[in-house]
Parts: structure tokens; sequence; C-alpha cells
């Protein structure tokens, strides 16, 4: 049941038919049930779920920390269940940019050298490293900042500052996880207005979230349940989730 | 990943930790310190020993009752106190059987347990001079020369004369601004009276060689008792090609003299300038093992500190250890990482201990009069056992940093 209308390109991600085992103690955990989804470049789209879904199990998956029990998934046309280790960190330096909730900033370094933390690691020269995030930094507005370290910058900023990180490398997604989680909400609104702007420059952004109305600035939004997807429709439909109409209208 | 990055990152984490990586490093430190700077002592000794000091005049063999190398306990100590004596006796029998074989032949005895003090005017010298009972060979075979006035003769010695020759020191402290010859001094209770000055020969390891008084051997039993002495023989022979014939022929004559039968061993020590080297070379062999063992253990304690703090410093540092990797850092990236902390920490250890060794050491063997050696092949053989220890003591820590599932590590808190 596939209610997206709006394919806007190539195929980034193409996940068939995925499972997810995890042994706790003597039991099996089955994270994920059979997933199949496919990502076009250029899409916005949120991964909903209660917690227990298998939606941070999805997400490690998608962001190449983990590998599928069984399953295909490919990224941008590679199959990642066959990559090692050291392909893994390759594909998340370079096609993959993590915001995560908690900011997961290096507390002792700069703005500048968390930014510059990717690129050393994709083996970039000093010099066009420090130019390129520089030019991050400042495109997230954070140009006077960048000697600043994290206990000295506001949530916001610190957030500004991991999305800087996640896009110096110049990604292929940007997986977002609760981006807004530890921020108030008039603050997590400009972070969603960051986010909307990268997508509107044709950055690909996989918005992972329990809340609606952070999710309704999708343009698709997959619900997961059980390790099950339940619904992958386009935009936010309210007719379909009618509580979050009552709580949006808080 | 670029090495310089490495260091980088390395020099940053330990700088946030600076009182505990400084706490880590002064365990190799003390380990190195140790080690380079007693090697360093005995190597100036050595050098010095080997080249230069001679503890005997030339060609010249000794007798004595001990060895040189008086370290050895239990069995072989009980050996040499059990020996009889050297008498004056047979060292007279030694001497006639000699005469003509030898330049020079000295019989020695040292007043060890004399506190001996001279006395002159009111004046006194420090109560730790050093008395011999001799003949007019001492000079020869310990390789002192006589400053002035005149040496022992043997005259002095079957008159067993109340004459004495007296070190540099002495005439230093007793005679500021007159001439010491045929001044009457008190040594000891007794009245002797100065004939010679010996020059001055200056210190050996770390002890002057110039308060001494000499005086015939006859006139030592007089004054300071014959019974429980042992006399030390030196003898010197005309040349050095002679040397070894009249080396032998010296056994022969002490083994006479000591009423030995030809299946009974000697029961008195043989020194030679040899002798006295290899048994210095053998006691700094042991001091230098001894040296090497206490700092291995010292630096392999320092490597279990350098381990323990990486540990803890991974445990602490797991949520970055997962946020470098959810950024693209590969397992071999974290390795290096942490491995260039520990092999870091180790080697600004061994640095400073190196440093201070060099300087210890070197102050030691200023202090013993003998030239300063700087010991590369220690030096570099500690840079390499730190780079060791720090390898060795890191990989596991950094091997359980590198294989953190990013996953886990990303939700430690």
């Amino acid at each position: 049941m596939s209610l997206v209308t709006r394919l806007t390109g190539p195929v980034v991600i193409d996940i068939e038919n995925i499972t997810k085992d995890y042994v706790m103690g003597e039991e099996v955990v089955h994270a994920l049930r059979g997933v199949t989804l496919k990502i076009h470049r250029n899409e916005y789209i949120a991964i909903m779920g209660p917690s227990g879904s298998g939606k941070s199990t999805l997400m490690n998956m998608l962001g190449c920390l983990d590998t599928p029990t069984s399953g295909r998934y490919e990224f941008n046309s590679k199959s990642v269940a066959e990559m090692d280790d050291d392909e893994l960190a390759a594909v998340r330096n370079r096609e993959i940019g993590f915001v995560f909730q908690t900011f997961n900033l290096l507390p002792r370094s700069t703005s500048l050298r968390n930014v510059e933390l990717p690129l050393i690691y994709a083996g970039i020269e000093p010099g066009r490293r420090m130019e390129r995030a520089t030019q991050v930094l400042t495109d997230v507005g954070l140009g006077d900042r960048i000697h600043h370290k994290p206990n000295e910058l506001s949530g916001g900023q610190r957030q500004r500052v991991a999305i800087a990180r996640a896009l110096v490398n110049g990604p292929s997604i940007i997986l977002a996880d609760e981006p807004t989680g530890n921020l108030d909400s008039k603050t997590g609104e400009e972070i969603m207005d960051l986010l909307e702007r990268l997508y509107e420059r044709g950055n690909t952004i996989i918005l992972v979230t329990h809340e609606r109305d952070i999710a309704a600035h999708a343009r698709r939004t997959v619900h997961l349940r059980d390790g099950l997807i339940e619904m992958d429709h386009a935009g936010f439909i309210p007719e379909l989730d009618l509580p979050i109409a009552e709580m949006t209208s808080t | 990943m670029l090495f310089g990055e490495i260091i980088k990152m390395a020099w940053s984490s330990l700088g946030t930790n600076k009182l505990r990586s400084v706490l880590t490093m002064l365990g190799i430190t003390i380990g190195v310190f140790s080690v380079i700077s007693v090697m360093t002592a005995i190597g100036a000794l050595q050098y010095s020993i080997e080249n230069g000091i001679s503890f005997l005049g030339s060609n010249i063999f000794q007798f004595a009752k001990y060895p040189a190398n008086v370290s050895a306990t239990g069995d072989a100590q009980e050996k040499f106190r059990n020996r009889h004596d050297i008498t004056y006796k047979q060292a007279l029998h030694y001497y006639r059987l000699m005469e003509g074989e030898a330049r020079e032949i000295a019989l020695k005895c040292f007043g060890y347990e004399v506190k001996a003090q001279a006395v002159y005017n009111g004046v006194k010298t420090t109560p730790s001079l050093e008395i011999v009972g001799t003949n007019r060979s001492f000079l020869t075979a310990n390789a002192y020369t006589l400053g002035y006035g005149r040496n022992l003769t043997d005259e002095d010695v079957d008159l067993s004369r109340r004459v004495i020759v007296v070190g540099k020191m002495i005439e230093k402290r007793l005679f500021p601004h007159e001439t010491p010859i045929g001044k009457i001094i008190r040594v000891s209770g007794h009245v002797y009276t100065i004939v010679g000055v010996l020059a001055e020969k200056g210190t050996a390891f770390g002890q002057s060689q110039d308060d001494l008084v000499i005086m015939p051997i006859t006139r030592f039993f007089e004054d300071y008792g014959e019974a429980k002495r042992t006399v030390n023989i030196a003898t010197q022979a005309f040349t050095t090609d002679t040397y070894n014939r009249t080396f032998d022929r010296g056994i022969g004559a002490m083994r006479i003299a000591r009423g030995l039968r030809p299946d009974q061993p000697n029961d008195f020590e043989i020194y030679s300038n040899d002798s006295l080297k290899s048994a210095f070379v053998s006691v700094a062999g042991y001091v230098r093992v001894g040296a090497f063992v206490i700092s291995l253990i010292a630096l392999v304690a320092a490597g279990i500190g350098i381990m323990n703090i990486m540990l803890v410093s991974v445990t602490e540092r797991t949520k970055e250890i997962g946020v470098r990797k959810s950024i693209g850092a590969r397992s071999r990236d974290i390795l290096r990482q942490f491995l260039t902390e520990a092999v870091f920490i180790s080697e600004a250890g061994g640095v400073l201990g190196i440093f201070f060794g060099i300087i210890v050491g070197d102050l030691l063997a200023a202090w013993l009069k003998v030239d300063l050696i700087f010991p590369y092949g220690w030096a570099i053989a500690g840079l390499l056992v730190c780079s060791a220890i720090g390898i060795g003591f890191g990989l596991y820590p950094a091997y359980r940093a590198a294989n953190l599932d990013p996953i886990e590590a990303l939700r430690y808190e």
C-alpha cells in the first residue's frame, strides 16, 4: 500500500523485506519482521512509531551502524549487508549525515573542530578542511561561533553545529533522530525550518520521531508498528490520525 | 587518516586530563630514570677505569689475604676469614726469596682500625688519616711520587725509626706557612719526625688519596701492635718482558713462605691491575643487572598503570567513540588514536626519565671525578622499551575501544 505520489529522484535507499533479530538472554527479539522501503533522492520522509516499534533499529540500519539479519539493503545500488566494517564506516562518513537528539558533539572541541571531524576521517587536507567547515557553519548561521565550544552555545546552536557536521561531507541522506527532542518548541521550530531549507536546497532528509507535529514537516510519513510498516503515505494526513489534530490544536 | 591528526587528537585528550596523564607518565619516568642514572654513572666509572686509572703501579702484582671484591657472602667470606694472616715473618721470608728477582718489593700493613689524627702546634687534622707501615717501595707499588724531602729507607725499617712521610693534605693543613721537613708531630699519641711529603695524587672514587701517613713497618708494629695484622706484598718486575716470569716465581716464593705443600691450593689472593679491573667490571656488571631488573619491574608496574588509565579513559569516552564511529571513523582509526595516547604517555615519561637520569648519573660521575658520558645505547634502548610498553599495555584498551559497538556506544551515558 503506497500512497507516495511525489518521486523526486533516483533511489538512494532500497530495502526489501529486511529483518533484524536480537538475542536477549534466552529470548530472541524480532525487532524488524520484514520491512520494505524505497527512499529517493530529495525526499523528506518521517519515520514514526511508538517505542518498541523497531523505529530505532530501522534507523541504525539505514545509518549503516548495523546490518540486517536477513533481507536486501542497497544504498546507492550497493549492497550494505555484504559490507565489512571499513566499508560501512566509509558509507557513514561520506553518504550519511547523522543528527542526534542529544547533539553528540565532542564537548572539548570547538564548533569548527567538531565539524571538521568527518573531513579528518575522510582524509581531507587541513586547509580545505577548515575552509569547508567554516563555509558550512556559516550556512547554518553560526559564522560567528566557529571557535566556541559546545558548552558556550545554546541548545539550538549546538544542534546547528551537529547539522553542519552532518552536512560537511555532502552526504546522500541526512538522518535526523528526534532532532528537536532536547529543545524547547520555539528552538525546535528553528531547527525544523533549517531542515526545511536544506530539503529545498536538494538534500534528502529522513526524520525519525514520535512527535506528530514534527513529523508533519515531512512530505512522506512511514508508520512502524511491531517491526512492520503499518502505513506509508504522502504528506501528513490528519484524518488518518485524529488524535494529532487535537494535540496540534492545543 | 593523517598521522599528524592522530598526534593532535592524542595530545588534546591527554591535555584535558593533565594531572592524570602526568601521574601515569611519572611511573615510566621513575623506571627509566633509575636505569639510566645507574648506567650513566657505572658507564662513566668503567670508562675511566678502562682508560686511565691504575690501581697499582706498572708491572706490579700483589698478594693479600682478602680478595679485592669483598662482596662475597656466607661460605666464601668464611673461607677468607679463616685464612691465616700473612705475617711479617712470612713477608720477610718472601722478601729474601725474591731478592734479585724483582725491582721493588713493598711490604704494606694498613692500620684500618686506627682513627689516626695528626696534631702539630695545637692544629689538628681530621681523625681519618690512613696509617701505613711499609718500606721504601711503597711509593712505587701504590703509584705515589715523592714531593720533597726523602723517602723511607731500609735503614729506617731496620732501626724502626720514628720517621714518617706524609700526604699532601697533612702538609696543607698543619704546615701552611712553613716546611714540615724535620718537624715533630703527634699522630694518635705517638711522636714522629716528618722526613718527606708525597706529591698530590687527588681523589679516586670520591676518596682522597692524600691524607695518609707512611712509616717504617717495624715502627708501625711497635706502635700499633703486630697481632692480628696481615701484610700485603706488592712486587714489581724489572720490565714488562720479565713480568710473567717474576709473577710465576713470586707465586712459588709465596707458597714457600706460607709453608704450603704442593697439593694445597694458594691460601692468598693475587692482584694485578688486570685482576683489579676485572674485579671492578664484574661488580659493575652485577650492579647493572640489578639496576636493569629493578627498572624493568618498575616499568612493568608503570605499564600496568598506563593500561589501567587507558581502560578508564575508554570507558569514560565510550560516547565519544560512538560519535566518532557514527561519523565515519574506522575501527583502526580508533585503535590508532588510543594506542597513540598510550605510547605518547610512555614516551614522554621515558624522555623525561632519560633526561634526569643522565643529569643525575653524570653528577654522580662528576662527584667521583671521572669523565662524563652520554649513554647513547641506553637512551635509545630506553626509548624502545618505552614504545614497547606503550604499545604492549595500550593495545588491549585500544582494542576494546576500537571494537565497541557503535550503537551501544552512542547510547552510553
